[in-house]
């Protein structure tokens, strides 16, 4: 677990230190997520043990650490009441669009001919 | 009497981190137990759920936001390990993944551009303020990227950070339905309009259904994440104002 953390943090801080000294235009989490990536791809089949269960026990919970930033809808309350059609209608309509853009394009895009095994295991509704 | 002794005691507590995180796992953790049992129900996503029993709890225990913020942070902090722990399952799944990365990031680029020009369109169109159009912009990016974007267009950020999570709500509870009724079948387009329109939340929910989806997701976050930064500011200096 340590050892788990400590790769994850330790990608997360040199993704902040590339964010703040050479602006890149990303977060440091996501410039983390990348840096790892990349690292494991010298090896993909050999990701240590411990830290496959550490991501693993970290994103089974990905959503209850958006919880905080989320309850900023009752800061906002009244800016959300006094213009709530624009917000709703912007929200779901551009939400509802990209979903159905991205996967559309993929759906055309992709081949597919190796899907066999993943095809199996699609969702039946 | 009793009454006279807690009151105290709650105003002492309320502000502490131990209170926060204990009351956020709680309403968390609520949110998972109903929607195991209301299974099939999209609508009780647990996020969803959390944020309304802790934004009623902080009304009835008077705490601001500001402050259960602060005192959240412990589970705020892990958002950033958990977005780097996203590699995991990319790498897991890189067969999966290889051989259509053009396929990948022109889907993502397209989604991530219908979701600004639909966003502010819409905001616009319904007599929206420019700052309401500016916070909506970057919403379909991961919240820290969205926040970052809609900083530097004169947005709202919490605002942004609200609508960010909100989309991925959205996004989680529709899939499925959105899906089906456009007939698109697979783990591989379910999991990257998940996490192209519903960022971490989307890609959250992608990966509670499948690895392959969950690892399509993750791709979609960051590519998502990283056209959006370049993309929204360019687009916001042509819209016309």
């Amino acid at each position: 677990m340590v050892m788990a953390l400590l790769v994850l943090l330790g990608c997360q801080l040199i993704g902040e230190i590339l964010h703040r000294a050479f602006s890149v235009p990303l977060p440091g989490p996501v410039i983390g997520m990348v840096l790892l990536t990349l690292l494991l791809l010298r090896n993909p089949s050999a990701v240590p043990e411990s830290l496959a269960g550490g991501a693993r026990l970290l994103l089974q919970n990905l959503g209850l650490f958006f919880v905080p930033a989320g309850v900023g809808i009752v800061a906002n309350w009244d800016l959300i009441r006094q213009q709530w059609l624009p917000i709703c209608t912007g929200l779901i309509g551009s939400t509802v669009l990209s979903l159905l853009a991205t996967a559309f394009v993929i759906h055309c895009l992709a081949p597919r001919t190796p899907l066999a095994r993943e095809q199996s295991a699609s969702p039946k509704d | 009497m009793a009454g006279d002794l807690t009151r105290p005691v709650l105003e002492q507590l309320k502000g502490t981190p131990l209170f926060a995180v204990t009351v956020t796992l709680i309403s968390y953790q609520l949110g998972v137990t109903l929607q195991r049992l209301c299974r099939g129900i999209s609508l009780m996503n647990p996020v969803l759920v959390a944020i309304l029993l802790i934004g009623g709890t902080l009304r009835l225990t008077g705490t601001s936001y500001d402050a259960y913020l602060a005192a959240a942070q412990p589970i705020a902090f892990l958002l950033g390990p958990a977005t780097v722990a996203l590699a995991v399952p990319i790498i897991h799944n890189l067969e999966r993944l290889r051989g259509m990365w053009i396929a990948i990031v022109l889907a993502v680029a397209l989604g991530s551009l219908v979701a600004a020009v639909s966003g502010i369109g819409l905001v616009e169109f319904f007599g929206g303020s420019r700052e309401i159009a500016m916070s909506m912009a970057p919403k379909a990016a991961t919240t820290p990227i969205a926040i970052a974007v809609a900083q530097s267009l004169d947005g709202i950020p919490s605002l942004t950070a609200v609508l960010a999570i909100t989309s991925g709500i959205l996004a989680a509870v529709s899939l499925k339905f959105l899906l089906g009724l456009a007939r698109i079948k697979g783990w591989r387009p379910l999991g990257l309009a998940a996490g192209t329109a519903g960022s971490g939340i989307g890609a959250a929910h992608a990966l509670s259904l499948h690895g392959t989806a969950g690892a399509f997701a993750g791709v979609a976050v960051a590519l998502n994440g990283l056209i959006t930064s370049l993309l929204v500011p360019l687009l916001v200096h042509f819209w016309p104002k």
